[in-house]
């Protein structure tokens, strides 16, 4: 294990483990260009890795058909640089990560060519927490762990149940989940993700000025936060997806025996088989319960 | 049902004496008295003590869990009845003032329960929890049946007083009126903590206990003393659990069985179809009145997706168009039990020697390598759906907490919904 116990880890040593979108389908269409973007993020790295010298990165691609491990600054092969310290970590990361865009694509060759515009999301959130339970198991002298998701493609409503259940699992061993939103629209994913796990949820408006934005919100340990003016939410969408279409609601029909979503009325529940009674039309359920109400 | 007071005369005695040995052993001798760190040791084979060795026990428990789990999710998919009313009745009667429990019953029981309606919450998204006490004979409501767990944290972090006689008949007549208002497809539960030897009825209990049963009052009570008939008639007739706690530790196991979601019996409950409301939090800082306290409030709040009224708290029912408002992230905390993961099959010690060649020698989750697992040598396992190779450690993980196979989810066309498609 990297971290020696010798080490005495004050609350200021981070380990932050970003998620790289580098889905092709939403690169292209962006006005920001994914080499840009890369310049900014790993800029970023670097201004983490030299704010304190224990502090630790890992880099998780999070591609359309898969999604790997691109960079550990814990690995000796890392560290090995000693003083030159960016060339080395551009190098590296570069090349994993081209390595690692090229697969994904030959991946997506052999699949009948659908259109696909999500990422895989969920995937690598569910690396990043195995990732950072390894660092709690790691002894009691540890950085403390946060997640950066720096995401631009649409969720993608079939990973909703996948991606709720890591955002639980990182809400009960408290780790934060930020989120940086550069895509055109507005991702439920990401806002319920940090308003959950109490990480900070931000849509740039510049992304010129991507950098500053990633220094200023996302660069500070979690104590420091405590004293800083960070993005309030602007409001949370807690729409959910529906399981018959996977399509997102933000109002639907909810099976009263296995709490299913679906977007219609159905006769039987998909998920757990039981068949409904009578349409439960709103109304006589909401005289039946105001009536118990009105003097609350 | 005299015997209160006997017991009550042998308690007193036992506390004197309990006094006395406190007085006459030394600061030292106390601290290893109350850390119990003989407990912590086991004998071996050739009767030498060892420390217990936590992880592979956990390992092992783990496993077996697992095993259980997976038996039931082959069976059928069970249905469980997710949406529960539950009402925790706590007596606080002369005998929880009792201090056999540290530093006494009452506060024990309050501390239990706690925690208990955390976990409930946790892993009941849609249920509700209220709360009664007994105490001077009579049954109180300390606080009403409500979705969140704060409110009745807080209640019974609050000033708790212990006086007089219980009475099993006064509280399940409380409980049975409040239980009788709620929706049909709610189950209707009562835990009682009782920890009298005694009820002091104005009537005839067993009318009540049929009544009850009657209303599918599933009623389940945790002794604290000793088994008592009348406990344990209630919960024959009623469907419920009985049992009696010997320590704070076996109180926590036995409130805790109370969390997940009891089979649901069919005739318990109508499966339904129930329209409900996500409704979207409102921006930090913005001004508007709420439908509830009808208040201009800052900040803080949702807004009804049909009617876009704004409410102050989730879950709750829109004061205007009548619409069932939850929070979605509340109904998502149960459906790992829905879609749960296949059990991750173990990788035998041959297959392990190829791992040099594979392009994968570290665990698909936290990237810890494979090859030198240190004192268990060559164990790991392996997803049946995605093959990926997992650590012991992130086998664990995945199962008890994430819910998610990181490897199925980084492939596409495996999403586990998906495959959940009609
Ligand atoms: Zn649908
Ligand atoms: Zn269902
Ligand atoms: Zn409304
Ligand atoms: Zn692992
Ligand atoms: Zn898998």
């Amino acid at each position: 294990m990297a971290s020696a116990p010798s080490k005495l880890y004050s609350d200021d040593v981070t380990l932050v483990v970003v998620l790289l979108d580098t889905n092709p389908f939403f690169w292209s269409t962006s006005s920001f260009s994914f080499s840009q973007f890369i310049t900014h993020v790993l800029v970023f790295v670097n201004a983490i890795l030299t704010m304190n010298q224990l502090n630790q990165v890992v880099v998780i691609a999070t591609g359309y058909n898969s999604c790997d491990y691109i960079y550990d600054s814990s690995l000796a092969s890392n560290q090995s640089f000693g003083n030159g310290r960016m060339p080395a970590l551009c190098a590296n990361l570069l090349q994993n990560l081209e390595d690692f865009m090229v697969k994904d694509e030959q991946l997506g060759k052999e699949e009948s060519e659908g259109r696909i515009t999500c990422s895989l999301l969920s995937g690598s959130l569910s690396m990043a927490l195995c990732y950072i339970q390894r660092i709690f198991r790691s002894g009691s002298l540890h950085p403390r762990p946060r997640i950066l998701c720096l995401q631009g493609s649409p969720d993608g409503p079939e990973q909703y149940v996948a991606i709720m259940n890591a955002i639980f699992s990182a809400q009960r061993s408290m780790v934060p989940i930020d989120s940086c939103y550069i895509g055109a629209q507005n991702s439920a994913f990401l806002q319920q993700a940090s308003y959950i796990t109490g990480g900070v949820h931000h849509k740039p408006q510049q992304l010129d000025g991507l950098f500053q934005y990633l220094l200023t919100i996302f660069g500070t340990d979690l104590h420091s936060r405590n004293f800083l003016q960070l993005p309030k939410p602007v409001g949370v969408d807690f729409r959910a997806s529906c399981f018959c279409h996977k399509s997102t609601i933000d109002m639907g029909y909810i099976c009263s025996v296995c709490l299913s979503i679906f977007c219609k009325h159905h006769k039987k529940c998909s998920t757990c088989g039981s068949i409904f009674g009578q349409a439960q039309s709103d109304d006589a359920s909401a005289t039946n319960r105001k009536r118990k109400t009105p003097d609350l | 049902m005299k015997n209160s007071d006997g017991r009550r005369l042998n308690g007193e005695a036992e506390e004197e004496d309990d006094d006395e040995e406190d007085m006459n052993i030394e600061a030292w001798e106390r601290s290893y008295a109350e850390d119990r760190s003989w407990e912590a040791l086991q004998e071996d084979e050739s009767g030498r003590l060892r420390p217990i060795d936590e992880s592979i026990i956990s390992h092992a428990q783990y496993r077996r869990r697992l095993r259980a789990r997976s038996l039931t999710a082959t069976t059928a998919r069970i249905q469980k009845g997710l949406i529960r009313y539950l009402y925790i009745v706590i007596d606080l009667s002369r005998a929880a003032t009792e201090m056999d429990f540290r530093p006494s019953r009452m506060a024990v029981v309050a501390r239990q329960v706690g925690a208990f309606i955390r976990e409930f919450f946790d892993q009941n998204p849609l249920s509700q929890v209220g709360l009664v006490t007994i105490k001077d004979g009579i049954a109180h409501c300390l606080t009403d049946l409500g979705g969140s767990p704060e409110s009745h944290v807080k209640a019974l972090t609050g000033k708790l007083e212990c006086s007089g006689d219980s009475s099993l008949q006064n509280a399940l007549d409380l409980v049975h009126g409040l239980l009788n208002q709620i929706p049909s497809y709610g189950h209707r539960e009562v835990l009682i903590l009782y920890s009298a030897l005694s009820t002091c009825d104005p009537g005839d209990i067993m009318e009540t206990i049929q009544k009850c049963k009657k209303s599918k009052i599933r009623c389940s009570v945790i002794g604290l003393s000793a088994e008592m008939f009348i406990c344990k008639h209630l919960c024959q007739e009623t469907g419920g659990s009985y049992s009696v706690a010997l320590d704070e530790s076996h109180l926590k196991e036995l409130i805790l069985e109370h969390a997940p979601p009891p089979p649901a019996i069919a005739e318990f409950a109508i499966a339904n179809l129930i329209k409900m409301g996500f409704p979207q939090r409102a921006a930090e800082g913005s001004i508007s009145i709420c439908s509830c306290h009808k208040e201009a409030k800052v900040g803080v709040g949702y807004t009804c997706p049909r009617c876009k009224a704004r409410v102050c708290d989730l879950p709750t029912e829109c004061r205007i168009c009548g619409l069932q408002l939850v929070s979605s992230p509340h109904l998502a905390r149960s459906y790992h039990h829905l879609f749960p993961i296949a059990p991750f099959d173990e990788v035998p010690p041959s297959h392990l020697k190829d791992l040099h060649n594979r392009s994968q020698s570290t665990c698909f989750g936290c990237q810890q390598s494979l090859l030198s697992p240190g004192n268990k040598p060559g164990l790991c396992v392996a997803c049946p759906k995605c093959k990926k190779y997992f650590c012991l450690d992130c086998d664990i993980y995945i199962h008890e907490s994430l819910h998610n196979c990181p490897g199925c989810e980084s492939l596409r066309h495996s999403n586990p919904v998906a495959t959940n498609e009609e």
